[in-house]
């Protein structure tokens, strides 16, 4: 996988000592990509039973505070990514859709559960659900689960997070290139 | 109050009823245009006084379709099953909202379910479909939608 | 959907709530007119979770469609499998072994007191007071913990069957309730103290949203919602079903008719429930904890309806069979759609503010009512 690296997760830049201090060399993009990910504010949308498990992952046992996801916005333009926990049904997909637009670049999305990934439980015989929820928009992580642990929403927020530090685009990652 | 009475005092207020066997509440079938004055009956009568209706739903039974309500009285806590059947072509049947306020929301689920036309209902459009989905009953036998509905 | 008119005819304003909402516990979209912030109407807009769930359990077994009625109320998964294989036993005629019924009364409790412990945190979070959320989620990982050792999941667990239990209880299960029994007992009155007492709580719920004796009849509310205008609807204890009819619990009924009075029904609920839990965890009886059924269900041709009380209210579920392996019709008659039709009767007159206590007390999830 192109975007899963040691050096990822370390400090970008590198530190020289000098008499008056320290002097740190990096590129610029390294550094607003590490700030960025250790900094994502989620929107709250939560359509279904994963959405007790996200707030269970907000809660005192498994915080995702700790990880920089502190302050989850309810407005979609003050938040950089989205959870989509829960099935989407095709009166909630130009919801789903309108709420992306109206988020601010650079934005993410992972997508929690069965029912987000393929339309999990209800695929077959239902006439009213979305299958999948990258028929409206482009999904970045997908977390497996009915409903997922919350060890397991925890690792795709640091999967997330390599991602961004990592640099690469969607399709750079898709195909394996650099 | 026991079935035999029930049937007994539903017999009075309306001799064309019919009954069923089986089951443990008496079941009773009636004609679509009497189901409104036997309603308004069954709940202002003071020995049977049924205030609540706990379920209201439609079944299709492919040649026609059949409207159930479950009925139960808080004070005396005896139960009724009100039976009503329909044409499948054209079905109608007089709206309850005005006798029992709760029927307002699940006649209007089955109007879109199933097309049933409640007359006189105070507010009748969808509810739980989205827009474009009025004349497609999707609950029906013979629904089919081959873009949404994958089947097994 | 989108283009609605913003301004009516009389200069009232008409505002979306929802769906995308923090405060609607799911999606729920009401459209509210408002003069200045007094609510003059409020109409709900329902089916952004609909997920077709009665048309799918027509192609499913019986054995089958028990896992997708977790989903429906997730809060009380317990006590919707439950009411489920009851109904299938009811057409069955299966006697449940007397082991099964107490394990499955035990789940129920702890499901229920589960429920109202995130209704509890949840509905304060709403108000504004955010620390009783934390306090709620730390109990309810205790009762999580307790589930996925014998469950093997922690929301959406599949355990009851057609018959009984799908597997025993685990040797630590007794042992781990019993500890959770004895440091929760005290946990109720700091929690009482914490927000029941707070003058500002009190402000925000008393004399919000009344409603009346006639209306929750008329309107079919059932479980605390009526529970709180003083309507005695409890099922555990007009149609008792499993040991229920054996067991010394009290049904809590207010005489206020506002958010207060429900809140506080809901507080002592979750009181009768540890009463209940504490009189069937010492002695689960030996035996078997599943009934000899055959491998395919099929019921005979008729009808069945069978009541539980969910932590919301009454659950019914009406199954039609004409004979074959799968269900020719299943109506699942929830709690939440007879409450929410309550909420334009108590809104109007209010404030926009009091419109958030009301819909925390009348509990809602709306997959429930979307189905």
């Amino acid at each position: 996988m192109a975007y899963v690296n040691d050096t990822a997760s370390q400090f970008p830049g590198q530190v020289h000592e000098t008499p008056g201090g320290g002097i740190v060399l990096s590129k610029l993009d390294d550094v607003i990509n590490w700030a960025r990910s250790n900094s994502l504010w989620p929107l709250t949308f939560a359509t279904s039973c994963c959405g007790i498990e996200m707030m269970a992952v907000a809660s005192a046992k498994y915080d995702f505070s700790r990880f920089g996801f502190e302050v989850a916005r309810a407005s979609p333009r003050q938040a950089d990514v989205i959870i989509i926990a829960g099935t989407i049904v095709n009166k909630m997909a130009p919801v789903l859709k309108r709420l992306y637009d109206q988020m601010p670049d650079p934005k993410y999305v992972i997508a929690m559960g069965a029912c987000a990934i393929s339309g999990g439980p209800f695929f077959y015989n239902t006439y009213s659900v979305v299958k999948g929820a990258d028929h409206i928009i482009p999904v970045d992580v997908y977390v497996a689960g009915c409903p997922p642990r919350p060890e397991a929403l925890l690792h795709a927020l640091i999967s997330l997070q390599q991602k961004i530090k990592s640099g690469l685009t969607r399709e750079q990652i898709k195909t394996g290139k650099d | 109050m026991q079935n035999d009475e029930l049937q007994a005092n539903v017999s009075q207020l309306l001799t064309t009823a019919t009954f069923e066997e089986g089951g443990d509440w008496l079941t009773v079938n009636v004609g679509a245009d009497e189901l409104l004055p036997l309603a308004s009956q069954l709940r202002d009568d003071q020995a049977l006084t049924f205030n609540y209706l706990f379920c209201l739903t439609c079944i299709d039974w492919k040649t026609h379709l059949t409207m159930v309500y479950h009925l139960t009285s808080t004070q005396y806590r005896h139960s009724l099953v009100l039976k009503v059947k329909l044409d499948r072509d054209r079905p109608a049947v007089e709206s309850l909202a005005f006798v029992w306020r709760t029927a307002e929301f699940h006649e209007r689920e089955v109007y879109e379910l199933f097309g049933v036309d409640f007359i006189h209902h105070p507010d009748l459009r969808l509810l739980i479909l989205p827009d474009g989905w009025e004349g497609k009953n999707p609950l029906r036998k013979d629904f089919e939608d081959p873009i949404n509905m994958i089947r097994l | 959907m989108f283009e609605e008119q913003g301004i009516t005819p009389e200069g009232d304003l008409i505002v979306n709530v929802g769906p995308q909402h923090p405060a609607t516990h799911g999606v729920l979209h009401l459209v509210i007119t408002l003069s200045g912030e007094t609510i003059k109407k409020v109409e709900p807009h329902l089916g952004y979770i609909h997920r077709s769930i009665e048309k799918m359990c027509e192609s499913l077994t019986y054995r089958q469609f028990i896992y997708v009625t977790s989903r429906m109320d997730y809060l009380s998964a317990h006590i919707n499998n439950h009411a489920c294989a009851l109904c299938v036993e009811k057409g069955l005629q299966v006697e449940v072994p007397p082991r099964a019924q107490v394990i499955r009364v035990l789940l129920d409790e702890l499901t229920r007191i589960a429920s109202h412990e995130l209704w509890w945190g949840a509905m304060a979070m709403d108000i504004g007071a955010f620390t009783p959320f934390f306090h709620a989620f730390r109990e309810r990982e205790t009762i999580n913990d307790i589930m996925e050792e014998t469950c093997g999941a922690r929301l959406t667990m599949n355990y009851m069957v057609p018959g009984g239990v799908m597997q025993d209880l685990h040797p630590n299960f007794q042992a781990r309730v019993k500890s959770f029994i004895q440091q929760y007992k005290h946990k109720i009155s700091e929690y009482a103290e914490l927000l029941t007492g707070n003058i500002i709580f009190k402000n925000r719920m008393k004399n919000v949203g009344v409603l009346s004796v006639e209306d929750a009849i008329s309107y079919g509310c059932t479980g605390p919602t009526a529970r709180g205008s003083g309507v005695s609807c409890d099922i555990r204890k007009l149609y008792p079903y499993e040991v229920y009819g054996k067991l010394d619990f009290e049904e809590i009924l207010e005489t206020g008719g506002d958010s207060l009075a429900r809140y506080m029904v809901r507080i002592r609920e979750m009181q009768q429930s540890i009463r209940v839990i504490e009189q069937l965890v010492d002695d689960i009886p030996e035996g078997d904890f599943q009934a000899k059924t055959k491998a395919v269900l099929k019921l005979p041709k008729g009808e069945f309806y069978q009541r539980v009380e969910t932590a919301r209210g009454e659950l019914g579920v009406y199954i039609v069979s004409e004979g074959g392996t799968t269900p020719y019709r299943i109506k699942f008659r929830s709690p939440g759609f007879s409450n929410l039709s309550v909420l334009d009767k108590i809104a109007r007159g209010g404030k926009l503010g009091d419109l958030v206590a009301m819909m925390g007390t009348l509990d809602l999830v709306i997959p429930d009512i979307d189905r």
